[in-house]
């Protein structure tokens, strides 16, 4: 098995074994975007009107949840020194990294985003698109947030400065992926346009994110 | 192949640890670095593997493969075993093989160091010498010419000890060099030895 594939396979059984981020992740998501319509009451035509935003909300802080422990676990138990001496470019690790993160914290989302459509009074039809809009924009979340986690690695309490730095740089995320879902649940602007930036944040961020991250764990290690 | 370094020296947050230092190890030879806790043992090895730039000096490996790095031909064993709790040991070995660059039979240095009877319990339940000698099974699985050993001994119960030198011994016969931070003595024969703490800090405020 190459270097990468076997990072990309141990990230991948760590996070589903027990005690794992990827049932953590998506547990957050659907308590948080629960409470919603706890909080807002049974007021239908509202809640299917900010649905869209709560469950991006939701997805953001979700995916935010499990990132800060992303490099600082392999930092603590000293295999960020053995990657390091390893031979596969470090940008390339990150991104192997990044994508078993996104696999096993980002699609669980994706795939729970119905059941609290439910919650929401979102259709079918609209919470089709939703999942379209976070299956397209989750990724963009993982990969700025990668930045956020190497820079965060040498820290204790890391997760504070994570969400200070990330949100931030998320908010394009968060503004064209609701927008996305907005426009195929009510329009008047046509789906494709939000979603087709959508989809060039993430592209930006799959190239941007693991070429950041790897310069803030080099600068760490000295 | 022939590890030298040239007038190394250290600067850990702001303070000067050592200066001056020269070294040198060919194949078949083991040295050993010593001195008093701070004297910057384990920097030492961490700017070898690549993990620490040199505040000036240079490292200088002959006979090794030029498109490779120091640290990439040598096996960093740091104070931290870079063991997942909730792989099993099989999986921890062979996760690191793979990373590193070594064959598939990588479970097959579970036998040297005594954990083969083990290989499907999670990393989480072993002890700390357990630990270490599933981090020793690395050096095994993945072949590489420079060892780097940071207090390799320490956790280590007598017999394992033993069977530590035994392990160099070989990999000293078969054109390896090995350079190891330590208190005590290695086990082996004609290991020559660096001692860093020549020059005591002028200021003598050390804690």
């Amino acid at each position: 098995m190459s270097a990468l594939a076997a990072i990309f396979v141990r990230d991948l059984r760590i996070a589903v074994r027990v005690g794992g981020s990827a049932l953590m992740g998506v547990l957050f998501f659907l308590v948080v975007a629960t409470l919603v319509p706890f909080a807002v009451g049974p007021d239908l035509v509202l809640l299917s009107r900010i649905g869209p935003a709560i469950l991006w909300l939701a997805a953001l802080l979700a995916s935010l949840l499990a990132l800060d422990r992303l490099f600082a676990a392999d930092h603590e138990d000293g295999s960020l020194d053995l990657i390091l001496t390893g031979r596969a470019p470090l940008e390339l690790v990150v991104l192997a990294k990044g994508l078993a993160h996104w696999l096993t914290t980002g699609v669980p989302l994706i795939v729970a985003a119905p059941l609290i459509g439910l919650l929401l009074d979102l259709d079918a039809k609209a919470a089709a698109a939703l999942m379209l809009t976070l299956l397209v924009g989750t990724p963009a979340l993982t990969f700025i947030g990668l930045i956020g986690a190497a820079l965060a690695v040498t820290l204790r309490r890391g997760g504070l400065l994570l969400a200070v730095l990330v949100l931030p740089l998320a908010v394009p995320v968060l503004i064209f992926g609701v927008a996305a879902a907005n426009a195929a649940i009510v329009g008047p602007v046509p789906f494709g346009t939000p979603l087709t930036i959508l989809g060039a944040l993430t592209l930006a961020s799959l190239v941007v994110g693991p070429f950041a991250a790897a310069a803030a764990l080099r600068q760490e290690m000295e | 192949m022939r590890l030298s370094a040239f007038d190394l020296a250290c600067r850990r947050g702001g303070r000067d640890v050592f200066g001056g230092v020269n070294f040198a190890v060919a194949s078949g030879e083991a040295l050993t670095v010593s001195g008093r806790n701070g004297a910057g043992k384990s920097s030492l090895l961490r700017m070898v593997a690549g993990l620490l730039r040199a505040a000036a000096g240079r490292i200088v490996l002959d006979g090794g493969d030029p498109e490779l790095s120091v640290g990439e031909q040598a096996h960093y064993l740091g104070h931290q075993d870079a063991l997942k709790p909730s792989l099993t040991v099989a999986e921890n070995l062979r996760f690191w093989s793979d990373f590193l660059g070594g064959s598939d039979a990588s479970t097959e240095a579970l036998a040297p160091v005594g954990l083969a009877m083990l290989a499907d319990l999670p990393a989480a339940y072993l002890s700390a010498g357990q630990r270490r000698r599933l981090s020793i099974a690395r050096l095994l699985a993945v072949k590489r010419p420079i060892w780097l050993l940071d207090e390799p001994t320490s956790t280590l119960d007598a017999a394992a000890q033993v069977r530590l030198a035994d392990l160099m011994r070989t990999h000293l016969a078969g054109g390896g060099l090995i350079l190891a931070a330590t208190h005590g003595a290695l086990g082996l024969d004609g290991v020559r030895e660096l001692r860093l703490d020549s020059a005591p800090s002028a200021s003598g405020a050390r804690p």
